[in-house]
């Protein structure tokens, strides 16, 4: 029995027919700085992400796949339909099902990533379709794409996975987390200044909460840095905080409860204002624990260096992280020379899993537990040699290059604060974004930037002529042969200037002289 | 090859990915050397070792086939089936004493061979094979040759068209008459086809039991017979499927391999008597068409060269080949930097001296060819050619 009053009927009926047991598909623009902008609260590689486990009952994970994509690909007008075999990968160890259930036989899991895929509004505008009260209601009438795509960053996912239904767990019901995060450049359109407000960000104000909602929140940080309480504030002012230990730092949300009779009392809407009390002039946010930089390296058309850089910046722990590198087949991998170092000593990983690629069916899949030391930067370097591709298989522009999409690296990292776990039915949203198995580690997916590579190309106004030249390459040999294989030496007359005999024998009948 | 060791120690099929394409049995053999990456040294000398064992075969061949030409010789002048006038054309065992000796240099000085020997290119122990294979036709041992064949055609398919000249070699070591109503032809032309497919399949089998599972074939031969894989070399092929409309590369690609083995019959017909200048010329066929060629297969034919030089008088052109192959060596390193490194260039300047480079080495075949036959001429009818009238004459190819 399926209710489709809250859950999109589209995907419902998606999920169900194609025997998907877990959904994961992040549309970004952008790429998160971590260095600027601190640990991202859900990270997703540029261009579009797609992941999913399907059940064990589904036989032809493959077909599945195919239709799934092709499908998705119509729902949400992102070109996904450009997922085939040639992007897609099996992780074994990086993605671990997000929901319940057992049993992970990872045949059934399929992974792909296209750096090259553009988000656009026509891409919010399905997303936004897809909530209860679409965009008419509640938080979503904040969602403008004009103001949503005047930022540096843009990242909308859709995430289906099953849960339980109450604490004893005795039904298992689907849930769908739809995330959106963007980074506004506030910095830039704020003449200066670091205030901002949701008029401001959005062009629109809360007016009221959707009906159909059970529970409708805002939660802004305003977690107190260097333990000086008065260096901002919020207005209106909020009616409760809440205090929670997110991603290893201690941190204080205001709450606007929209569904409170008493929010909409003295106005109509809702406009929250945080202005900084006091300049800041070196805002410095924490060097996340992990983070992670990726680059490629040499020069000329023919071999390149893929390194990684990961960064534990955790004073005394260490602890594993698993890389996943999905190259196209064209770069060819030598993993030969795949060299770990970290702190100048070599760094052999506990696990490796390494699929090379098949030219036109397969990218190179390359999964490995690295263990990071405390306060160490560890560098991952592999050299791979470009193909020269058939010339049909090179995009409108090929000079532009070709993207290698995001490594993904995931670890448990160790948090300083103990966390302690948290009800679900009180704060679904932190239970669901910010998961914590046990109090002393949090799990962190993060993302590498994805690289651009070009490769030799040949010269594409020649088909013709290039196939002329070679055949007559072909036929000099062949004719030479002929010749020598089927004729055979003979005496031979020299004709000298026939031409010249019969002229002069005109003359010569002209003047009246006997022939030559 | 490196490569393919380092799949094997992570417990991957070195087949599975489409890097690898050598053939598992050689491979094993060089893991000792190779697999101390600081120990280039053992590498190269391994490789060095390789070259000189080549040029060694190589020297013991044409010594014994300098005894077979000079009996033969000897024979047909005995027989007066040669001309009076051509005693110039004889080869003598004072010009033929330094052949083998040269061809052992050839081989050994090619700058192609020393090229090949430091780009630690397996075409090293290709070329090995092969001089093994024809020291052992020419010794007369149809059963070591079978094993040569096999293991050379084991390892890159296009051998399997010499087939033809060792057998029409060991036939005329035999004194069996090349004649298709003959029974005692057909008989040894079985038996030597028995030994060398079954020496084929053992070494087959034995891959397999290498590595338990058949994915050495298409790995290895499918890729040679499909060409997917379009790095420039120095061939004809990489930019010709580049360009090519995805509707016909099938059939192209059908007609470039057919290229190769469809040169074997009418040269057999027409070379019957002269098995050892056939098998030079399908060496150097092989090497111009084949789908892979590199610098190594040119070298293996053009130590050859010495022993034909009793025809340098009857080159038509010998120049321009030869300017045209140097030219294009030299050019060849110069283009490749130009396009990839630097920038300035096209594909379009690379694949044109792979063209003029092939071209030349076509030249250079069909004139020696030429050379041949016009020789053979001469010898059974004399130099001074005259006319009915007693005038001296001209000799055409018609």
């Amino acid at each position: 029995v399926s209710h489709y009053r809250l859950f999109p009927k589209a995907l419902g009926r998606l999920v169900a027919a194609l025997g998907v047991r877990e959904l994961h598909l992040a549309l970004t623009q952008g790429f998160w700085r971590t260095r600027t902008w601190g640990q991202p609260p859900l990270q997703a590689p540029a261009g579009a992400e797609l992941w999913v486990w399907f059940q064990p009952t589904v036989t032809d994970v493959d077909k599945a796949w195919k239709e799934l994509s092709n499908i998705l690909s119509g729902i949400f007008c992102a070109s996904l339909n450009f997922i085939d075999s040639t992007n897609t990968v099996i992780p074994t160890a990086s993605f671990k099902p997000l929901g319940l259930g057992n049993g992970t036989d990872h045949h059934l899991l399929r992974y792909a990533v296209l750096p090259r895929e553009v988000v656009c509004t026509e891409n919010l505008t399905p997303w936004k379709k897809l909530l209860p009260c679409g965009s008419k209601a509640g938080l979503a009438v904040l969602l403008r794409a004009e103001r949503l795509f005047h930022s540096s960053y843009h990242s909308q996912a859709v995430h289906i996975r099953p849960i339980c239904r109450d604490a004893s767990c005795l039904s298992v019901s689907w849930e769908l987390r739809q995330t959106l995060t963007v980074v506004f450049d506030s910095f830039a359109s704020g003449q200066g200044k670091k205030d901002w407000s949701l008029f401001r960000m959005f062009s629109r104000t809360l007016t009221d909460a959707c009906p159909l909602a059970s529970q409708s929140k805002v939660y802004i940080d305003i977690s107190p840095k260097n333990k000086e309480k008065e260096l901002l504030e919020v207005t209106p002012p909020p009616v409760s905080l809440y205090e929670a230990v997110v991603q290893g730092e201690k941190r204080t949300y205001a709450v606007y409860d929209l569904l409170s009779p008493s929010l909409f009392n003295t106005s109509r809407s809702l406009n929250v204002q945080l202005k900084w009390t006091r300049p800041q002039d070196t805002s410095e946010l924490p060097t996340p624990v992990l983070h992670a930089h990726r680059y490629v390296s040499g020069y000329g058309l023919q071999t390149g260096e893929i390194s990684t850089l990961v960064y534990n910046t955790h004073p005394y722990r260490a602890f594993p992280v698993i890389l996943l590198e999905t190259v196209p087949w064209y770069l060819r991998l030598y993993v030969h020379t795949l060299t770990i170092i970290t702190k100048g000593k070599e760094n052999k990983p506990s696990y490796i899993h390494y699929q090379p690629a098949q030219d036109r069916r397969r990218p190179h899949l390359l999964e490995m537990l690295i263990q990071l030391p405390a306060n160490s930067i560890t560098k991952i370097t592999i050299q791979f040699e470009r193909a020269l591709l058939k010339w049909t298989e090179y995009p409108p522009d090929p000079n532009h290059g070709f993207y290698v999409g995001s490594s993904v690296l995931s670890a448990l990292v160790p948090s300083i604060i103990a966390m302690k776990e948290v009800d679900m039915e009180q704060s679904p949203l932190f239970t669901s974004l910010f998961p914590s198995s046990d109090g002393s580690s949090y799990f962190v997916r993060l993302y590498t930037e994805p690289l651009l590579v070009n490769l030799p190309t040949p010269d594409f106004s020649m088909p013709y002529n290039v196939i002329c030249l070679t055949c007559t390459v072909v036929a000099v040999c062949y004719g030479s042969f002929y010749n020598l294989l089927t004729r055979t030496f003979h005496v031979e007359e020299p004709s000298r200037g026939r031409l010249a005999k019969h002229l002069a024998n005109i003359i010569r009948k002209l003047r009246g002289v006997p022939p030559l | 090859v490196v490569e393919g060791l380092a799949l094997l120690d992570l417990g991957v099929s070195p087949y599975s990915g489409a890097v690898f394409h050598e053939v598992r049995l050689p491979s094993g053999s060089c893991s000792i050397p190779l697999l101390c990456p600081q120990s280039l040294c053992l590498c190269l000398a391994f490789l060095q070792i390789t070259d000189v064992l080549t040029a060694v075969a190589l020297y013991l061949a044409i010594q014994d086939f300098n005894k077979v030409v000079f009996k033969k010789q000897k024979l047909l002048i005995e027989l007066d089936k040669y001309a009076p006038d051509v005693a110039e054309l004889i080869q003598t065992p004072m010009e033929m004493h330094y052949i083998p000796l040269k061809v052992a240099l050839f081989y050994l000085l090619n700058p192609y061979t020393v090229m090949s020997c430091v780009a630690k290119s397996t075409c090293a122990i290709n070329n090995t094979v092969i001089a093994f294979f024809i020291l052992a036709t020419i010794k007369g041992s149809a059963f070591l040759s079978a094993v040569f064949l096999a293991l050379a055609t084991y390892q890159s398919l296009y051998p399997l068209t010499l087939f033809a000249p060792a057998l029409l070699y060991l036939l005329q070591r035999q004194f069996i008459p090349v004649k298709l109503k003959s029974k005692s032809f057909w008989l040894y032309t079985l038996q030597y086809a028995a030994l060398y497919l079954c020496n084929l399949v053992v070494i087959i089998c034995l891959s397999f039991f290498l590595l338990n599972s058949w994915d050495f074939i298409p790995s290895v031969y499918g890729f040679i017979l499909s060409v997917p894989d379009l790095t420039p070399n120095i061939g004809l092929f990489w930019y010709f499927f580049a360009e090519m409309f995805e509707h016909f590369s099938l059939f192209f690609v059908c007609v470039f391999q057919i290229n190769v083995f469809f040169y074997t019959i009418p040269l057999a017909i027409k070379l019957k008597e002269h098995p050892v200048f056939f098998m030079f010329v399908q060496i150097a066929i092989i090497s111009i068409f084949k789908s892979y060629p590199t610098v190594g297969d040119v070298a293996l034919y053009m130590a050859f060269l010495p022993l034909w030089s009793h025809l340098c008088r009857f080159l038509r052109n010998i120049f321009i080949p030869s300017c045209m192959l140097i030219v294009c060596s030299i050019l060849f390193p110069v283009l490749w930097y130009l396009w990839i490194y630097a920038g300035s260039a096209n594909s379009n300047f690379y694949y044109a001296i792979t063209l003029a480079f092939n071209i030349g080495q076509i030249q250079l075949i069909s004139d020696y060819f030429y050379a041949f036959l016009r020789r053979e001429y001469y010898l059974s009818h004399g130099l001074r050619l005259t006319r009915q009238d007693g005038t001296e004459a001209m000799l055409v190819l018609k």
